[in-house]
């Protein structure tokens, strides 16, 4: 194969669309609780609890829409758990977080063993259809038409995202709880609400990032699916430097080498220029980029001047 | 709401002590719910799950030898969290650690090194902490030297790991006689561990273990260099007007704790399992971080917070086998125990108020 039917092949950046959906919800669910100013470690297993409630609500018979927005309620739940905690307790924010993410995720396969007590091929539902109609618009309807709604969901929601944070009260008063809680204080506004109410928020999109898992990507609930997109999320973030655009450009580029890294994978193809590796250094791939990207943001990046500082009234 | 926290002025140490029980039965109480809703009797199934972990000979021996490779990770979770490094790719570094030692002390095509044994045995464990050690020491750099997030790095460090061990065990460190069966080369039978007590699975890693506990804990106490990490870890702003040199102390303490993750990795092949297999931990990384917390980042806490964790998880499996409740409450609980572990440390330091108006 050639480069350049790779990269014209519209399957190829259906592909990247679709694997940049869940990164997309997730990366912006961490941006909005980081410029609030808390770190929310909880994302991946956040993630996971959407994947299962949003699977197990459409499985039960309620239509898809509703098992997204059961998702993102189960994303609520352990969002406010994470805020309680980090806000009005102002508990250390890297541990609360990590223990959100094991409890949601042992909660998840908990709560899928007891309803599903002897399964061995996981049980499936039928998962949003690809929006083939609009296949007719010209050059972006190929790859758009591939795409099931919630890609168009999340897409919506980058704009959205920097239209709040950026232009509204609501969204100066959240950035300014991030930069400078006292000063916020000062004018009246509440920390304590407007950063659970971050928090909160922000889990939701997380939830629903894991319900693209199960009600878009496939079709079913496994264990270890989300296997570290939350963690990824978090660093993408950093990359975005705090910014809804270019946290979707950093969800496109990544998503586009793991695209690549899958193409590869399968084997027959090698592209010109690429050394035959083992499979395990293209999967490899996106987590070393990751990495990558925090390293070359490091020293530019904008950091919410109060990110991981709690806030305790009359305390300094 | 007209209530707030009030730092005391000093923390009890009786409320300090308390509050690992405190968190343990919250959690075991809220728990209750989750057995109920599996449709299980909850005295029942506590009653399996405490006999499973520590009521019988067998039981409590799986129950230690579960515990030795979370001591470990638990050791090097308090180390690091104590100079607020957060180290949770304990998970990676046991791996690569496993890997080391068996590069080190492995039959490769049937031989080993040609090397006496007890240099062979010590050449192994000194690869493990290596390994470790070197590979903590990328976060730390990129931490001190660029201001990256450790807990980031760590934790994407923790899934590379995993497949570069994968590709070794497909490549150079492959097993030829497993059959297809991703398994590393055998670790020489001449530098496994001897059984500690006869008929059960306990080996002497256990000691090693303990033994590092107990050393961590006098250099906490008695050496400079444990000053110097309380203090950093403490806080890292006034050690440095101090004088102190905060970014070694910091590399040092990493080290540490990557080379005590490592260790873990070492003395599970040496001790129960003799291969590196992808299977070979099931998360014992993540759970050494509750392991830390539970026992107040104290050396001497991680013992007695390991042999619980690991109880939790050797009771669940056997519980499970006898009543319809998953072993994943096991996991349940030992995340809600975390959580509610900090929330009963606040509350030691800290009391509620009623705002006067």
């Amino acid at each position: 194969m050639e480069w350049i039917d790779l990269l014209s092949s519209a399957a190829f950046w259906v592909a990247v669309l679709r694997l940049a959906t869940p990164l997309i919800l997730g990366t912006l669910g961490v941006l909005l609780c980081e410029r609030a100013g808390v770190l929310n470690l909880g994302i991946e297993g956040i993630m996971a609890a959407g994947a299962f409630t949003g699977w197990l609500v459409v499985y039960l018979g309620a239509p898809l829409y509703v098992g997204v927005l059961a998702a993102a309620v189960a994303g609520m739940m352990f969002g406010l758990l994470h805020a309680v905690l980090t806000v009005p307790l102002g508990l250390s924010q890297h541990v609360s977080g990590l223990g959100v993410t094991l409890l949601a995720t042992s909660l998840s396969y908990f709560a899928y063993r007891v309803t599903f007590p002897s399964v061995n091929t996981p049980p499936t539902i039928t998962p949003f259809a690809e929006m083939s109609f609009l296949k007719g618009i010209p050059v972006i309807g190929p790859v758009l038409g591939g795409q099931t709604v919630m890609t168009l969901i999340a897409l919506i929601a980058v704009p959205v995202m920097a239209w709040i944070l950026n232009r509204t009260p609501l969204g100066l008063a959240i950035r300014m709880v991030g930069e400078d809680p006292a000063a916020a204080e000062g004018q009246g506004l509440s920390v304590t609400k407007l950063r659970m109410g971050a928090i909160i928020a922000g889990s939701a999109l997380m939830g629903v990032a894991g319900s693209f898992l199960t009600l878009a990507a496939f079709n079913a609930f496994f264990f270890n699916m989300v296997n570290g997109r939350g963690w990824v999320c978090v660093a993408l973030v950093v990359f975005a430097s705090w910014r809804p655009g270019k946290a979707l450009l950093g969800a496109l580029i990544f998503a586009f080498f793991d695209a690549l890294q899958l193409r590869l994978q399968q084997g027959s193809a090698s592209l010109p220029g690429l050394p035959e590796l083992p499979y395990q250094v293209y999967l490899m791939l996106p987590y070393l980029l990751s990495i990558l990207a925090l390293v070359i943001m490091a020293r530019r990046a904008a950091y919410p001047q109060a990110l991981m500082k709690p806030y305790r009234k009359g305390e300094r | 709401m007209n209530v707030y926290l009030e730092r005391r002025t000093e923390a009890s140490r009786t409320a300090l002590l308390l509050a690992p029980l405190a968190a343990i039965g919250f959690t075991l109480l809220v728990c209750a719910l989750l057995v109920a809703w599996a449709g299980a009797p909850v005295g029942r199934t506590y009653a399996l799950l405490f006999d499973g972990a520590f009521g019988s000979r067998f039981a409590l021996s799986e129950t230690l030898l579960r515990a030795t490779p979370l001591m470990l990770t638990g050791l090097a979770c308090a180390v690091a969290f104590r100079a607020r490094f957060y180290n949770i790719g304990a998970e990676g570094q046991l791996y690569l650690g496993a890997l080391a030692a068996v590069a080190v002390g492995g039959l490769h095509d049937g031989v080993g090194l040609d090397l006496p044994i007890p240099v062979l045995f010590a050449g192994m464990m000194l690869a493990a902490a290596l390994a470790g050690a070197l590979f903590l020491l990328i976060p730390a750099l990129l931490k001190t030297r660029l201001g990256v997030d450790e807990v980031v790095t760590t934790l994407l460090g923790n899934f590379i790991v995993l497949l570069f061990v994968s590709m070794m065990l497909d490549g150079v460190m492959k097993d030829p006689t497993a059959m297809g069966w991703p398994q590393s080369v055998a670790l020489n039978p001449d530098l496994e561990f001897g059984k500690l007590i006869a008929k059960t699975r306990i080996h002497t890693g256990l000691l090693w273990a303990a033994g590092l506990a107990v050393g961590l804990w006098l250099m906490n106490r008695y050496s400079v260099f444990g000053l110097q990490m309380r203090a950093v870890g403490a806080n890292a702003h006034a050690s440095r007007f101090l004088g102190l040199p905060v970014t070694r102390v910091m590399l040092g303490t990493a080290m540490l704790s990557g080379a005590l993750a490592g260790l873990a990795g070492a003395i599970e092949v040496a001790g129960r399992t003799s291969y590196v297999t992808l299977d070979m931990s099931p998360g014992y990384g993540y759970t050494g971080v509750v392991v830390a917390m539970l026992a107040g980042l104290h050396p001497l806490g991680v013992v007695v917070a390991s042999v619980f964790v690991a109880g939790m998880l050797v009771g669940a499996d056997s519980m499970s086998r006898a009543i319809s409740v998953p072993n994943y409450i096991a996991d349940v609980i030992v995340a809600a125990s975390l959580l509610s572990m900090l929330v009963a440390t606040l509350f030691a330091q800290y009391r509620l108020r009623r705002k006067q108006v």
